[in-house]
């Protein structure tokens, strides 16, 4: 193999697996740090900076870097095999404990532009993509409008996640700090024709108008029973305002989402006494998150899966349940699914009330289909990927609206590339060229075995947030259900962390293959040994480096003729390696990651401002000496410290 | 300065084997010695090749002297028995041990003052004594916790780190070996654990006083351009006569051979030493001829490693002073004194 080439961004990202999953790419192991130095202020900046709604993300988020997480591949199992040991560290909760636990932070956050440049935009929708755009764009002196229908900022995090599980201050508090910047939002006023906001001279329009209208399920009784049966996120929006607020005792949920749990954890709340949720898919296939399936269950709710409905059954327009054909899952060689009737009786479930939340659309009945704006055969518009133009080229699309329902953090990823396009384009640069990431990499050696994070590897296992008595959290749809971590279990928690942004960096020219670091190694990591090419070199490495989804770190050629390999898979950052190496070939180095926003910085012409240093690192046992080298400016126009 | 204890973690695939241990069951406490010191790949090494081995760690005493390779038994093997004696000791401790309970597996670590200076006297009377054990020296040259004076191993003409050379003649505890009478000897280098792992391998099956010369580099006093047991001195003047593959009693031999003259040594216990000759005039079995070798190229220069001398007829003191099988120290009051009917008797056949 060619030696690695660690000066490209993307090859020590990647190995900070929960950074390098998030769509927003939030410095994970940097902020996880600062919560175990109780620097909950500064964790929360950081998270800020990124993904613009931590307390709220900290909730609700889909979490795509938990999964991602090495903890998770590197953890024993228990002795049966089973259990809970390869889990990941609880990061989206950890993530509440900075917004839960910092102070004020009004002073952090940048100041409204003290001059308008002049251009306008106007964003479609206050949720979380919109926002985002908003609070990138709007302290650089863009005067930025935001409409929605709705009278408050928020979007679907308002309207769909239910109380108990996000309260409403959080959602007032963050949406908040985005507004605070001088942006203005016409709340109440619905756009219905795009070609009218057009004409209204802005200069770029983004929409973030989310996937707005819930799947039907059309069976018979259906209309009859019309009212007992509510589409789910129409219903949650009702229960969100308050206009809704009892459901009947016995309630089915039909859909296996997320929005089908919190369909069915609000009935339980507004009176549902009997919910369960009915799945046409079996379990594993179900599209809720693992937490939240397990969430409702722990509340008392069933889900029963492998059955379809069938028809809604009723009495003269009084609805009576549902009846629901039995299947089972099949997949044929593709791996794609079907369901295969049992041929057994169909089952009959009796209710008061159904709630449908079998998926959600995209709606864009206000956009005219003669004004240049391309849609695709499912009805969603053509969206550039990276820049999210559409086929018109000032406007641009994110979050639900583009590319169909994902979630909040995929928003948040699709408003900062929106923003760059923004900004690149009305500047007059070509925005399908984008501007490269800041990172820095910077050695955290202090003295001998001596670094500026904490090294030692946790023995712990994940803690579990700890929640509010069942009874008394059934009683009332606004209490929120988790009481999220105090200090002492997030630090706890925290030290989970691997660190794995602290980089193993080896130079081959100090090397004198000694084998300390080899011998030392407790994943069996490093080998030393003659190149091959790569299918070859996984295989005869101390131990086979099974996960092709994870890099070799491949050295120059070393004195004897052989290369250091390092499969990058199960290193635990533990820095043993350095600790045991005689000459300092190995480094323990903290890669810092950030996504350029829109700014200065990522336009050509535009030179970024140095930022004030960054909180130092957290460290139990003294303060680092000044040996640090400055780091690249991140974010410019951001006043992050 | 503080030391990081090794993380419990470990790779996903990490094997058991036939005992049901993982290699890293074979480990210790974490290292205290200098980074990248020779002694801990040696110790890398003695725990891979126990692990091979399938040995139960509590079948293992090891036993040390004084001296920076003498405080290694602390860093591997941390479930066996272990005994840091006196400065030069250790091979009188590991006889003594050896005759009270014979059912142990010895491993003797030492360094070369511990052997080569103050305990030069026990090191060739355990060997000419045939105490069944693994004796594994870990040569650095220099007296490392003493700040770096050479050692008696230090070759004539090598020089000190601050440029100072040395006058003396070298101790070659391998040639010192073969003259004693060991019946297993091997040298290697830390620094090859191909080659170090197997020749353990063979010395601890081995029924009989095995020695292994080890070089092994000091980082700290005796790895510049002047030194002799330098890394890259002994990777440049490494000679190796043979490459050694040990296969115990019960394995079938499967390993393909290319190039070069192949032989077998079947050991007492049935397990075989499979060597592949790199010298070709080289014969493990002539400790004669072994001896020359050895010396005319440490006279050009060169560190011959490998298996240099192996006797496949190898006894060893229990068998030489006819001890009963049992070990002594399980033999009960009854056994020890049969009585004074048996003491008469005894007396009367000797008048």
């Amino acid at each position: 193999m060619r030696p690695t080439d660690i000066s490209v961004p993307d090859y020590f990202h990647k190995v900070v697996d929960c950074q390098w999953a998030c769509p927003a790419h939030t410095p994970v192991p940097e902020y996880i740090r600062l919560i175990a130095a109780g620097r909950y202020s500064e964790a929360y900046m950081v998270n800020w900076v990124s993904n613009v709604f931590p307390g709220i993300l900290g909730r609700t988020c889909d979490r795509p870097c938990e999964p991602a997480c090495r903890r998770g591949r590197v953890e024993d199992e228990t002795p049966d095999g089973h259990g809970e040991r390869k889990a990941p560290v609880a990061i989206c909760r950890l993530k509440r404990v900075a917004a839960d636990y910092k102070e004020d932070i009004r002073h952090l956050l940048p100041l409204p532009a003290a001059q308008k440049n002049g251009r306008r935009i106007a964003c479609v929708g206050a949720g979380p993509a919109s926002l985002t755009v908003a609070r990138d764009l709007a302290p650089l002196g863009y005067e930025v409008v935001i409409y929605d229908g709705d009278a408050l900022a928020g979007g679907m995090m308002r309207t769909q996640i239910p109380k108990f599980r996000l309260p409403e201050e959080v959602i007032d508090e963050e949406t908040g700090y985005v507004l605070d910047l001088g942006v203005e939002l016409r709340g109440g006023q619905y756009v219905s024709s795009l070609k009218n906001l057009l004409g209204e001279g802005y200069d770029a329009i983004f929409v973030g108008s989310g996937a707005p209208r819930g799947h039907d399920l059309d069976i018979p009784g259906r209309k009859e029973a019309a009212k007992s049966i509510h589409l789910g996120i129409d219903w949650l929006a009702s229960v969100a305002f308050g206009h809704t607020t009892s459901i009947g005792k016995r309630v089915i949920v039909l859909g296996g989402g997320n929005t089908a749990m919190d369909c069915c954890r609000s009935s339980r709340r507004l009176g549902g006494e009997d919910v369960k949720v009915i799945v046409r898919s079996g379990f594993e296939q179900m599209k809720a998150s693992p937490w939240e399936k397990e969430d409702a269950m722990h509340e008392g709710i069933p889900i029963l899966n492998n059955l379809v409905p069938k028809a809604f059954t009723h009495i003269g327009g009084r609805l009576t349940g549902a009846t629901f054909e039995k299947v089972r899952v099949e997949f044929d060689e593709n791996g794609r699914r079907s369901l295969v009737p049992t041929g057994e009786p169909d089952a009959h479930f009796d209710c008061d009330e159904v709630l449908v939340a079998v998926g959600q659309d995209n709606s864009f009945p206000w956009i005219e289909r003669d004004m240049g704006i391309e849609f695709d055969k499912w009805g969603l518009p053509k969206v550039d990927e990276t820049t999210m133009q559409s086929t018109v080229p000032n406007v641009f699309f994110g979050g639900d609206a583009a590319f169909g329902p994902k979630n909040i953090i995929w928003a948040v990823a699709h408003g900062h590339q929106a923003a760059v396009s923004i900004d690149r384009m009305l500047n007059g640069e070509d925005l399908n060229e984008r501007p490269a990431p800041q990172t820095a990499l910077v050695s955290q050696k202090m003295g001998i075995h001596q670094w500026m994070y904490d090294n030692a590897i946790s023995g712990d296992r994940r803690l579990r947030v700890p929640l509010r008595d069942l009874n008394a959290a059934l009683k009332n749809i606004k209490i929120e259900v988790e009481l999220g971590f105090d200090p002492q279990l997030a630090f706890k928690e925290a030290q989970r962390c691997l660190n794995c942004d602290v980089q193993t960096v080896f130079a081959p020219k100090l090397c004198i293959e000694c084998d300390a670091c080899m011998d030392i190694c407790p994943m069996d990591s490093i080998s030393f040994t003659v190149n091959g090419d790569e299918d070859d070199l996984r295989q005869r490495l101390s131990a086979p480096a099974l996960d092709k989804s994870q890099d070799l770190y491949v050295s120059d050629s070393l004195k004897t003729g052989r290369v250091m390999v390092k499969d990058e898979d199960v290193c635990l950052h533990c820095g043993l390696c350095a600790e045991r190496c005689p000459t300092g070939a190995w480094d323990m180095q903290k890669f810092l990651f950030e996504t350029t926003y829109a700014g200065p910085g990522c336009r050509n012409a535009g030179a970024a401002p140095p930022l004030p240093e960054p909180p130092s690192p957290p460290s139990s046992e003294q303060k680092p000496k000044a040996r640090r080298k400055p780091r690249p400016a991140p974010a410019p126009d951001q006043q992050t410290a | 300065m503080t030391y990081l204890a090794k993380p419990r973690l470990h790779h996903p695939t990490l094997a058991k084997n036939r005992v049901g241990y993982t290699r890293r069951d074979y480990e210790g406490k974490i290292s205290t010695l200098c980074a990248g010191c020779g002694h801990d790949s040696i110790s890398a090494a003695i725990i891979q090749a126990c692990w091979e081995l399938d040995i139960e760690p509590h079948r293992v005493a090891k036993l040390s002297g004084i001296g920076c390779s003498s405080k290694t038994p602390d860093y591997f093997l941390g479930n066996s028995h272990g005994f840091n004696t006196v400065h030069g000791r250790m091979p009188s401790v590991l006889t003594g041990a050896n005759l009270a309970n014979r059912e142990l597996i010895y491993l003797g670590v030492s360094g070369d003052g511990d052997s080569a200076s103050i305990g030069l006297g026990q090191f060739a009377h355990v060997l000419r004594r045939g105490v069944n054990m693994t004796y594994i020296v870990e040569n650095n040259g220099v007296y490392g916790l003493t700040k770096g004076q050479f050692s008696a191993t230090a070759d004539k003409g090598s020089k000190s780190k601050r440029g100072l050379a040395n006058n003396d003649t070298p101790i070659d505890l391998a040639s010192l070996a073969l003259v004693m009478g060991a019946t297993y000897i091997g040298r290697s280098f830390s620094g090859d654990k191909a080659q170090l792992v197997p020749l353990i391998r063979g010395a601890m099956a081995h029924p009989g006083a095995a020695v292994i010369d080890v070089v092994s580099p000091c980082i700290a006093f005796n790895n510049h351009s002047g030194s002799t047991k330098s890394y890259d001195y002994v990777r440049e003047h490494n000679e190796a006569v043979n490459r050694l593959d040990f296969f115990p009693q019960r394995e079938e031999i499967t390993t393909e051979y290319g190039e070069g003259e192949v032989i077998d040594v079947r050991q007492h216990d049935g397990s075989i030493l499979r060597l592949r000759k790199l010298h070709a005039e080289y014969d493990p079995g002539d400790r004669v001829r072994a001896m020359a070798y050895v010396q005319e190229h440490a006279a050009r220069g060169e560190v011959v490693t490998g298996l240099l001398y192996v006797d496949n007829e190898a006894c060893d003191l229990h068998q030489q002073i006819n001890t009963v099988d049992q070990a002594l120290n399980a033999l009960s009051a009854a056994e020890l004194c049969p009585g004074s009917a048996v003491l008469e008797k005894i007396n009367a056949s000797l008048r």
